[in-house]
């Protein structure tokens, strides 16, 4: 017995759409086998991962929060997938927006500086970001390196970068020797929504993100440039698009999204610079980006959804000592479906039977 | 004379992960196939290694647990990637993103644990001779396996059949399925070669660099060995040279921090990265000519039947 792929006369179209439902439903299952062999009830488990946080107001402000940076970083990316360029060092890319943007926070605080802080704060961030992203991009166009080391490697060095300036320049007098900056100041903070919750507005500039990816892509002949080139990057040559330009160009888009997003989160619910202000937000955001679908619709949905299981994994923990570590295995396994099921579109899965094929083998 | 020798022993140990890791991903990406799980692998490998060694008491069987362990997570790669014809990239950074939630899982019981590391070869007379000594007989065998794994591979590329049939299917595999070779198959095989030395070289970690596991140990090396390959144009003579340039900018760093050099850690610590970006741009610089990567790498195939 062996599987055969054979290639449908046309994308199927229905799966297309139902493909990230099967995933989930997949995922779903194995998680169900894994939490047996951990020993922990499946279903109260899986209540604690998907029901319980959105049974409570604070629970669904904290995954709209979470799914800020995760539907800001995806969107980027899909227009470099999309573009078949590999940026997978968007971790990278937050953590310099982050950091570009808390110099602006740091050098003005105690100052009497006005509304004008926070606006120049995510302006610096998403240039920063998209400064950083344009290393592997420029790497990649002009010298052939290959975009995804580079791109992450430059993950490594923003990560000790950011543990160097919050461990000696910019550390807090006042913070007992803990390696962060003092909070910042509010004209430096992105404000919330609602008062006393959690939700800012960062939020409200992810929407925005999403709508304007939306229009660029659906309705602008730069969005049918950076789909055909990853689609039929010969009949891009033919249709005279320059693959090198769109390289650059989604790889400065999405390093400044990243870098926007950095800056937001550490403006936002952290408050001040410090280690460790993402939990992996810039590799989670590319399961996000596939499970979406690569459609700012798609990538939206799936942020939610993957936010989700950021808050249910933490409820989870506390509630039932489900290791923190089961979410990210959650989320590596949902990819894998994803993809899997991604293969269908293209292909129909046939088992054949060795004889069978002997006999069909001559054609 | 002894900094010297200490420094060469401190080199050797830190290149030999890289170069077993590297050695598995050159197989892999010779016979076509562009596995970026390389990380993951390794991650898994090191802590199903040091699971292993910790139940047993035996590095040996904690070095095989970590071969196996690398060995699955490539086949389920291999399931996605040849079987189900799913990009590649994609795969290989869904393999990582997996990898290190389980070695996560599998190790968080390991933690602050300790074991018996690895022994190192002693030969009275041979290994006491200043210098040389210990760099020739004083390493422990891991050091020795990742040599003689090497020239295994060198040799069989470029000396056996079964080698040639390799590179052809990583450079055409149109033709080589039109010769009748399972192209399928050999990739499956070299896939898992290369998991399998992943996991070896994750498990080299815990079980003879520091005899404790701590989570996100392999730190970046997967990712080095996968440069590391573009770095040796796809060459085992070439790797070799890599792997220990690399451990040495590695070592250089750690003792420039620790004879005070005035430059903060962080920056020292990032010369590794940085490294990589470098020589991967100087080397596709010089290449600008053409490619010496297989022709095939990273496309996918589907057998018409």
């Amino acid at each position: 017995m062996q599987l055969v792929l054979e290639k449908r006369a046309e994308r199927s179209g229905t799966i297309a759409l139902i493909s990230p439902l099967i995933a989930i439903g997949l995922t779903i299952v194995t998680m169900v086998i894994l939490f047996a062999i951990l020993g922990k009830n499946p279903l109260l488990a899986l209540h604690a991962y998907f029901i319980a946080p959105l049974t409570d107001s604070y629970s669904l402000q904290e995954i709209a929060v979470k799914a800020t940076p995760l539907v800001m970083i995806a969107i980027g990316l899909s227009l470099c997938y999309l573009a078949n360029a590999w940026n997978i060092g968007a971790e990278g890319q937050f953590l310099i927006g982050a950091v570009a943007g808390s110099w602006i926070a740091v050098k003005t605080q105690g100052t009497d500086a006005g509304v004008w802080v926070l606006p120049a704060m995510l302006v610096l961030a998403a240039a920063a970001g998209a400064l950083y992203a344009l290393i592997p991009a420029i790497c990649k166009v002009k010298f052939g390196a290959s975009e995804i080391l580079t791109s992450l490697m430059l993950v490594y060095v923003a990560d000790l970068f950011l543990d160097y300036l919050v461990r000696g320049p910019w550390r807090d007098p006042q913070g007992f020797n803990f390696p962060t900056t003092a909070e910042f100041d509010p004209v430096a903070t992105v404000p919330l929504l609602i008062e006393g919750g959690r939700l800012h507005l960062g939020s409200i500039i992810a929407l925005f993100v999403v709508a304007a990816a939306a229009i660029l892509l659906g309705r602008t002949i730069k969005g049918f440039e950076i789909r055909v080139v990853g689609a039929a990057p010969r009949a891009a040559r033919f249709g005279g698009f320059n693959a090198n330009q769109l390289i650059i160009l989604t790889f400065a888009v999405s390093g400044a999204l990243a870098g926007l997003a950095g800056i937001i989160e550490v403006a936002g619910p952290v408050g001040h610079l410090q280690p460790g202000i993402s939990p992996g937000y810039g590799f989670t955001a590319i399961i996000v980006a596939f499970l979406g679908r690569l459609n700012p619709l798609g990538i939206l949905i799936a942020g939610l959804f993957l936010a989700l299981t950021f808050i249910g994994g933490e409820q989870a923990q506390i509630a039932m000592k489900i290791p923190l570590d089961v979410t990210k295995v959650f989320q590596g396994i949902l990819l894998f479906y994803v993809l899997a099921c991604d293969s269908l579109i293209l292909y129909r899965f046939k088992l054949v039977f060795p004889n069978r094929q002997v006999a069909s083998g001559t054609h | 004379m002894e900094l010297i020798e200490a420094i060469i022993l401190a080199v050797l140990a830190a290149s030999t992960p890289l170069l077993i890791a590297a050695t598995g991903e050159l197989v892999t990406e010779r016979s076509g196939v562009l596995n970026l799980g390389v990380e993951g692998m390794m991650i898994v490998g090191a802590a199903c290694g040091f699971a292993g060694a910790w139940f047993t008491g035996s590095v040996f069987i904690g070095a095989l647990f970590g071969i196996v362990a690398g060995m699955l997570m490539s086949l389920v790669f291999a399931l996605m990637a040849l079987g189900l014809a799913v990009n590649q990239v994609a795969t290989g950074l869904a393999l990582t993103i997996l990898g290190i939630g389980l070695s996560g899982l599998i190790g968080a019981g390991f933690v602050g644990e300790r074991i018996t590391p690895a022994v190192h070869l002693y030969i009275p007379g041979l290994t006491d001779i200043p210098l040389i000594g210990r760099v020739l007989f004083g390493e422990d065998g891991f050091v020795y396996f990742s040599i003689a794994l090497i020239v295994g591979v060198w040799w069989f590329l470029y000396r056996t059949r079964a080698g040639l049939i390799l590179r052809a299917c990583g450079d055409n595999h149109v033709s080589a399925h039109a010769l009748g070779y399972p192209v399928l198959r050999i990739r499956t095989f070299a896939v898992m070669f290369g998991g399998a030395c992943a996991g070896l070289a994750g498990a080299y970690l815990p079980l003879a660099y520091t005899p404790f596991f701590i989570p996100g140990m392999t730190a970046g090396r997967g990712w080095i060995a996968l440069a590391l390959v573009v770095f040796a144009s796809w060459r085992p003579g070439r790797l070799v040279v890599g792997a220990y340039l690399f451990g040495a900018v590695t070592i250089l760093q750690l003792h420039a921090q620790g004879w005070g050099v005035g430059i903060p850690s962080q920056f020292m610590s990032a010369l590794p990265y940085l490294a990589t970006v470098i020589v991967l741009v100087l080397l596709s610089r010089a290449r600008t000519g053409g490619s010496t990567a297989p022709a095939a790498l990273g496309t996918v195939f589907v057998p018409d039947r």
